[in-house]
């Protein structure tokens, strides 16, 4: 009985997400935001469940496994549950990451159990080590001004144009290049 | 930076994803492997005079429909590869039927033939060169499959790569059909299939450095 109920519960968790990353995809911001920050949630919830030997670094992984989505969304398809596809997105990185390690620390348990993604979300943020901002700051200017302009102080891509001098397309191919190169410094980094 | 400040610096300013962007990339992939490996058969090998006449023999189709299977195949495969939580799916199938069928056809081929000459049949006249060329044409087709795939989010490097090998290698192949004199399924068998597993095989190696992301 009690089994049904878990699994009504992560059903609707599925469908409530989905329709928000849905909205988001088609440009509806606040959709998105809310995606983001109930994902973040729920995968802080499982990056702790695997990182019990290092509880520093959750935070860490979780902003990489954030900005990986993000990269990726252009990838889902709305026919695939987003549960499997966040958590694919997940366990890549949290293999990659254990792979720079030594094989000591290689997970002991499987990480095959999609559903547990969506279990209970960890909503208390721990400290991060690593800082995003000081690696955006060594982006190229191209990358990093678009950023800057679009991304921190809310000027439209149109505004973020004129100020910056670059066309309106270099401007979003320099947030999109550029958030792509974050990843790499991120991974770089760790 | 706070985990909140990242939310909110990927959230500020979102544009629509355009949903086909990924069919997309590998359209103009496939078509610049193609072409390259067109343009590099043209000029360095010419092909091979009497097209024309080859062209109405059913047996010119099957050796184009070989490797033109391997490349519905494979391209299917790693369309879902480069996205995270899906499998290879059902073009799995048609790699193996293909390469199930040519391999069945040789052994008809061989049956068929004397004893003595069975070598000479599978060695044709080119045996010495086809791989290494199927090799060589396959080269634009990698960059321009690679390229698609690490604009993507492959999540099984090797497997990615492997499959992206082969699409490429399959597309060297069909351009290669038009220079390439031999006619004997033997000799597809062994060495088109030769020729295509040597970028497979570097796809797979390659693919777990170079798709990384």
């Amino acid at each position: 009985m009690e089994r049904t109920t878990d699994n009504d519960a992560l059903r609707s968790r599925e469908l409530h997400l989905q329709a928000l990353f849905l909205s988001g995809l088609d440009g509806d911001e606040r959709a998105y935001r809310r995606f983001l920050s109930e994902l973040s949630g729920h995968l802080r919830g499982f990056l702790r469940s695997r990182l019990l030997q290092r509880p520093g670094e959750i935070e860490d992984l979780l902003q990489e496994v954030l900005l990986a989505v993000h990269n990726a969304r252009q990838t889902y398809q709305a026919d695939q549950p987003l549960t499997a596809w966040v958590f694919a997105i997940a366990r890549y990185k949290l293999i990659d990451f254990f792979r720079g390690r030594s094989r000591h620390d290689m997970l002991n348990d499987s990480l095959d159990d999609a559903a547990e993604l969506f279990a209970e979300p960890h909503l208390e943020p721990a400290q991060a080590s690593r800082d995003l901002g000081k690696l955006l700051e060594q982006l190229p200017e191209r990358q990093r001004l678009p950023i800057v302009r679009v991304k921190l102080e809310g000027l439209s891509v149109t505004e973020a144009a004129q100020t910056t001098g670059l066309s309106e397309s270099a401007v979003k191919i320099g947030i999109h290049r550029g958030l792509k190169a974050l990843a790499l410094r991120v991974r770089g980094a760790r | 930076m706070k985990t909140d400040d990242l939310i909110s610096l990927l959230a500020s300013g979102v544009t629509p994803v355009d949903r086909r962007a990924p069919a997309k990339r590998f359209s103009v992939a496939v078509l610049a492997g193609l072409l390259g490996a067109l343009l590099l058969v043209v000029a360095l090998k010419g092909v091979r005079p009497d097209l024309g006449q080859v062209m109405a023999t059913p047996i010119f189709w099957a050796k184009i429909a070989f490797p033109l299977c391997l490349m519905i195949g494979t391209l299917g495969m790693v369309m879902r590869l480069a996205r995270p939580g899906a499998t290879s799916g059902p073009g799995k199938i048609l790699v193996v039927a293909a390469v199930t069928a040519v391999w069945i056809g040789a052994i008809f081929v061989l049956m068929a033939t004397a004893p003595d000459g069975r070598v000479a049949v599978i060695l044709g006249d080119t045996w010495r060169v086809c791989a290494l060329n199927i090799t060589l044409l396959s080269i634009p087709g990698f960059i321009a499959v690679f390229w698609a795939l690490r604009g993507l989010a492959p999540t099984n490097l090797m497997r990615s790569g492997a499959c992206g090998g082969l699409l490429a290698g399959s597309m060297a192949t069909i351009a290669y059909s038009l220079h390439c004199p031999e006619m004997q399924i033997p000799f597809w068998a062994v060495w088109y299939l030769l020729g295509m597993l040597v970028p497979t095989i570097l796809g797979a190696l390659l693919g777990r450095r170079w798709l990384r992301w």
